[in-house]
């Protein structure tokens, strides 16, 4: 596959996800669009390019690891999962209900999801955990991490983060999701955090920024993060929450709005669009 | 009567199960020389993480290298390793049922000189309202080891206490452990007493005194506190006058009200608890000392059977 083609390959799959979130939220429930179509780039270019992922080899002990730190954005992870062929389309529709595979977060229960996240600040520490794990092992494998901006409050993930500095853990890269906002707000006003990155460079990470919604950016990202070695590196998205739904970019409603009938038809014609515009 | 360190059984116990198990990981926050951890970090030094004085990451970090295949044990003061890590318990270890085992050192009052901020008589009370948890609370240093080498070998999530001071020695290493069984230490028909951790040798010194005055006790080592299993427990009290509980921690929430609640409907035996009422810790030179501050000590015991039998 050409660099081209793959390029169009990650932003129809990225677009795809984007219909199962859709799809997944329905009518007249609610459902984390914001933050989850503001990962959509970053989760196709994490399963279906850079991650050692495949749904037949869940459990082999050399496969990469995502652990969705904000796991309120299971939706996105759980699009991917179900494009990969982890468990049937049929769930889709059947999140969050009492006899549905797919929880409100991340579950252990869910083929391919790694870890126990919705209680913010705690992903990135088991990804330390992991990723001692499998250093132990000498195995090659990566840990991924994916945190929100409106997560950098909570105390535990900076003590992950010295941790992971402490032990010189280069098989792990952290990502932050820097959509600007929050559930009842713009980040800067509900609680304000001057300067992540020279927080996260200060802290010893290696950081680099990308825009969240350039598959190629993020690809390159993650690579130039796989050849930094001693230390782990942190990937600051620079991303537009609602990501593509002109209802709710930017628009702290739909951190967990609910879709009307009226709001979902839209949400459809804006990914036609830009289907069409590609 | 012998007295031995639990916490040193502990970290004895760590290094035995990393000579069986390259599985086996240790992490501890700054407290390794007095949980004993240290024994295995001179050992596996690979394999321990000093993970600083940050609990809750501590508790995190473990669930991960469970969830990528290892077997870690962290430990650190009892209060700190539940109450501190609670959520981190509760989210990262317990509900996907990772294989952490967590030692909560110098728990109850034993850590009498520090005061009520690092002594704990809630953290089993609360750790074990935890679904997938198994907490346990063993009476010696003998036990320590063999419940070390079980644990070692179950899958899921396991709280065990460590008391802080030297303690005396009932179990033998010849006599079998099972997780969820209780075991008599001393033999009697007229009421029974279900006492754990510290509280057993101040039951047994009970019994011995009761017996000089012709009252028969039974005192039942319960040192698992989850699974707390009826069967057994309808097994002691067939035939006994009264039932007495004992234990170096919080009524509520507590052995005395878990037995209750197990109970109620099959018995109209007089029922008496053992056990702090409604308080935190508070310092002390010695541990008896506040044992018998909070009316838990081997007196207290005495004039809860009199009370139960009426004598």
């Amino acid at each position: 596959m050409s660099a081209d083609e793959k390029t169009k390959k990650l932003n129809e799959i990225a677009l795809q996800l984007r219909y199962d979130i859709v799809e997944m939220i329905g009518v007249g429930n609610a459902g984390h669009l914001g933050g989850s179509s503001s990962l959509a780039e970053t989760i196709a270019v994490l399963y279906f390019d850079k991650m050692n992922f495949n749904k037949d080899k869940l459990k082999d002990p050399n496969r990469d690891r995502l652990v969705l730190s904000k796991g309120h954005a299971a939706l996105i992870q759980y699009a991917a999962l179900c494009e990969a062929g982890c468990f049937p389309r049929e769930e889709l529709k059947k999140v969050k209900t009492l006899n549905g595979l797919l929880q409100g977060h991340p579950d252990l229960s869910i083929p391919g999801i790694e870890a126990v996240t919705g209680s913010l600040g705690q992903g990135l520490s088991i990804s330390v955990g992991m990723a001692l794990a499998l250093r132990l092992d000498k195995s090659s494998a990566r840990v991924y991490t994916i945190m929100g901006d409106g997560e950098q409050s909570e105390g535990q993930l900076w003590e992950a983060a010295m941790a992971a500095v402490n032990f010189k853990i280069d098989n792990l890269t952290a990502f932050i999701d820097f959509n600007k906002l929050q559930a009842t707000g713009p980040t800067k006003d509900i609680f304000y955090i001057p300067d992540l990155d020279k927080k996260w460079d200060s802290f010893g990470w290696n950081v680099i920024k990308a825009d969240g919604h350039n598959v190629d950016k993020i690809a390159n990202a993650i690579e130039e993060a796989k050849y930094i070695k001693g230390k782990p590196s942190v990937i600051i998205l620079d991303t537009v929450k609602g990501k593509y739904f002109s209802f709710a970019e930017a628009n702290a409603a739909y951190h967990n709005g609910i879709l009307t009938e009226e709001t979902k038809n839209i949400a459809l014609k804006d990914l036609d669009a830009v289907k069409a515009g590609a | 009567m012998e007295k031995q360190s639990l916490r040193k059984a502990y970290g004895e116990a760590l290094v035995e199960l990393g000579k069986q198990n390259s599985d086996i990981v240790v992490l501890e926050a700054d407290l390794g020389k007095s949980t004993m951890s240290c024994l295995f970090k001179d050992a596996f030094p690979e394999r321990y993480f000093e993970m600083g004085i940050a609990e809750q990451n501590m508790a995190s970090v473990s669930a991960g290298l469970a969830l990528a295949g290892k077997i870690p044990f962290y430990g650190t003061f009892a209060v700190f390793a539940s109450g501190r890590a609670y959520d981190q318990i509760r989210c990262s270890i317990a509900i996907p049922n990772a294989n952490v085992k967590i030692c909560g050192s110098s728990c109850g009052l034993s850590d009498f000189g520090d005061g009520k901020t690092h002594q704990s008589v809630e953290d089993a009370n609360i750790i074990k309202t935890i679904p997938h948890l198994t907490v346990l609370n063993p009476v010696d240093a003998v036990e320590v080891k063999k419940m070390m080498e079980v644990i070692a070998k179950i899958k899921g999530p396991v709280y065990i206490r460590i008391n802080r001071n030297d303690l005396p020695v009932f179990t033998s290493e010849k006599t079998e452990y099972q997780i969820g069984k209780m075991y008599p230490i001393v033999e009697g028909e007229d009421a029974v007493i279900f006492a754990t951790g510290v509280m057993v040798s101040k039951a047994v010194e009970a019994a011995e005194e009761l017996n000089n005055e012709g009252i028969a006790v039974q005192v039942i080592n319960v040192s698992t506190l989850k699974p707390l299993k009826k069967e057994e427990i309808l097994k002691y009290i067939k035939g006994k006058k009264a039932i007495i509980t004992a234990e170096e921690a919080e009524k509520i929430g507590g052995l005395g009200s878990d037995i209750a609640s197990l109970i109620i409907g099959e018995t109209n035996l007089p029922f008496e608890q053992v056990a702090i009422n409604d308080s935190f810790g508070t310092s002390a030179h010695s541990y008896e000392e506040l044992l018998t501050k909070y009316n838990i000590s081997t007196i207290d015991v005495i004039k809860a059977v009199r009370k139960a039998l009426k004598k």
